[in-house]
């Protein structure tokens, strides 16, 4: 424990913004992969255990883009389009065999694709660490807010992740594809007995999770290291965010992911070696003394 | 699986007879002849590899089993189990390393604080239902596990508990010689089989079946649901706990790796391949896991795919474990018979 680091930082302006940016990019990163989980398991209700693999490809397929282009834009436009696509396939030939089935069974299959996928990965791209590399156009100064560093691309991930969350959160609200959505999510069958596909819709739900996933790897991979596997610290964490933030819940998840992401990084200066603890410690907490988490409705 | 279990109710419980002397004492018997045939193994064959494996199989068989006491007769889908394997294999490393007290002290004394540690967390889990059950118990596991992480003055942090684990001679029994760990090894899963098995065809195990298939008609006839569900969750973590303890003589040492999740989802993935259903599903997931494991990773480094298939096919394919399939299939066989 190193409390003094912590009260020095509290009590500096400089530190202050510097760990606060770094904790609102983990949380928005966060957001982005478990508002595509809680958007699954509010529609399809299922727990897509393997949604931390599409963070990973989301991850691979942006460098490969970049590796190949050049272009950062089209770099990060593959790495969402990929995932929605495999999203897609997954769910309509694997996963909708197990709707209905015991949990633990979509649980397996779910388990079995974590395998399968690192395993992919790891003979396409390797087994060792690979890294995208900062792109051209923000390798520039980094910003000076009240003494502290602030890298501009930071700036720009943030901004990405915070205008999914308006478009997610107005799109499901507003327009008629939303409002079909939720009806989905709420009764099945008597939207399937309107005329609409909901074949589709689930489909197109875990796809767009799927993309939501992917983008938030395309997003991490110039500033996180890539590896097989690199889905599943991202996957635990990620539910945590849900559970807090209540299952089901966009906004949830939005402040779940926030709240966790300044818990890592201000915890890394209090408790150094302790940091996962305290997330796991927190949720405890949460749960005990609200089942359904943060924003969740009572016997969803 | 709940209409396997239901049918498996009426002829189970047993009636006045002349079975009853049959069943009751059938369970030892066969209890006898399996510790009989393993207890003898290496007289017919030296091979290492093999009482290995089988001392692997017992300590995951115990677990295994244990977890299935929650999942599969009381319908607790617990995330955490593994919590309580990495618990006893660490308390007992510790126990021993530190005081140097006998083995059978030391044993006793994790049981009893696995025990109140899974009091404690049991009392605050099994107020939840369902999956958020199966969340709390998780964040647990992982609490340990970042626990046993950052603790490394106690614990020795990612590097595990090394030095090897002292294993002193108690009654004539010398668990550094490797016939002996494995005889014992052999001794505690039948033991433990067999005391999960009496639990299992207790009147306590059927509360149990009854809260997995109606809470609240249980709840209804006056049964304490919170405290059924709290013993169960305590008797479940001994066990497991006796898997650690078994392990960690077998390694001599304990890694963080004992509490991690993937050991729980381990757990389940065992039980979902062998089958809930039948009290010795776990144990057959067991072995074909472990046989699993050592054969693909014998052929391929690639292994998670060749797993994973494997996994696919029986999900998607016999959509249950291999011995519930089975145990249908006989029974679909004899509704054949009878029906002639």
């Amino acid at each position: 424990m190193d409390l003094d680091a912590l009260a020095g930082c509290l009590s500096s302006s400089a530190c202050l913004v510097t760990q606060t940016t770094s904790g609102l990019i983990i949380g928005m990163l966060l957001f982005l992969v478990a508002v595509g989980l809680t958007l699954i398991f509010g529609v399809l209700k299922v727990v897509n255990f393997s949604h931390g693999a599409f963070y990973m490809f989301g991850a691979y397929f942006a460098m490969t883009a970049y590796q190949l282009t050049g272009s950062f834009a089209l770099a990060m436009l593959c790495g969402a389009a990929g995932t929605a696509i495999l999203g897609l396939i997954f769910e309509r030939v694997f996963m909708s065999r197990v709707y209905g089935a015991d949990v633990l069974m979509q649980l397996l299959v779910c388990y079995a694709f974590v395998l399968i996928f690192d395993d992919v990965v790891r003979i396409i791209w390797g087994p060792e660490f690979r890294s995208m590399g900062m792109p051209a156009a923000f390798q520039v100064m980094p910003l000076f807010i009240a003494g502290g560093v602030v890298p501009p691309y930071y700036l720009l991930l943030i901004g990405v992740a915070l205008a999914a969350a308006v478009v997610l959160g107005i799109g499901l609200s507003r327009s008629r594809i939303g409002k079909v959505i939720r009806a989905a999510a709420h009764n099945p069958g008597m939207v399937s007995a309107l005329g609409i596909n909901t074949g589709l819709i689930y489909g197109g739900v875990f796809a767009l999770g799927g993309m939501l996933a992917g983008l938030a790897g395309a997003l991490a991979a110039p500033v996180r290291s890539l590896t097989p596997g690199m889905g599943f610290s991202v996957l635990i964490e990620s539910f945590i965010v849900t559970v807090i933030g209540g299952m089901g819940s966009i906004l949830g998840a939005l402040i779940g992911a926030l709240l966790l992401g300044l818990i890592r990084s201000f915890g890394s200066l209090g408790f150094p070696l302790f940091t996962e603890g305290l997330m796991y410690l927190f949720m405890v907490i949460v749960l005990v003394s609200k089942p359904t988490g943060l924003f969740g409705k009572e016997a969803a | 699986m709940t209409e396997l279990e239901a049918g498996r109710a009426e002829t189970l419980v047993p009636g006045r007879g002349v079975t009853t002397v049959w069943e009751r004492y059938r369970d030892i018997l066969i209890a006898l002849i399996a510790f009989a045939v393993l207890a003898s193994l290496p007289l017919f064959t030296g091979s290492k590899a093999l009482l290995d494996f089988v001392i692997r199989c017992s300590a995951y068989g115990l677990f295994a089993t244990s977890l299935n006491l929650l999942v599969g007769y009381t319908g607790l889908t617990s995330f955490g189990h593994g919590m309580f394997f990495g618990l006893g294999a660490y308390s007992f490393g510790l126990i021993m390393q530190r005081l140097g007290v006998p083995i059978p002290i030391a044993f006793v004394a994790t049981l009893a604080i696995t025990a109140v540690v899974a009091a404690v967390i049991g009392a605050i889990c099994v107020r939840l239902k369902e999956i958020y059950f199966a969340f709390v118990t998780l964040a647990f596991q992982m609490l340990i596990h970042s626990t046993i992480l950052s603790w490394a003055s106690f614990t020795g942090g990612d590097q595990g508990l090394r030095g090897g684990i002292p294993r002193p001679v108690f009654l004539g029994v010398d668990l550094s010689n490797h016939i002996h760990l494995y005889v014992a090894s052999c001794a505690l899963l039948i033991l433990g089989l067999l005391a999960m098995r009496q639990i299992a065809q207790s009147p306590f195990g059927y509360t149990l079946r009854m809260i997995r298939d109606n809470a609240a008609r249980a709840s209804f006839l006056g049964i304490d649901v919170w405290r059924a569900k709290l013993t169960i969750f305590v008797l479940a973590a001994l066990f497991a706990s006796m898997g650690g303890m078994v392990m960690a003589l077998f390694v001599s040492g304990a890694y963080p790796e004992f509490a991690y999740w993937t050991i729980s989802g381990e757990g389940i993935f065992i039980n979902m391949l062998g089958g809930v259903s039948t009290f010795l599903g776990p144990m057959v997931g067991t072995v074909l896991l472990l046989l699993l494991n050592d054969t693909v990773t014998r052929f391929t480094e690639y292994h998670g795919i060749v797993l994973g298939i494997v996994i696919l096919f029986f999900a998607l394919g016999l959509r249950k474990g291999l011995l519930d399939f089975v145990a249908e299939w006989f029974a679909h066989r004899r509704e054949a018979g009878e029906g002639r």
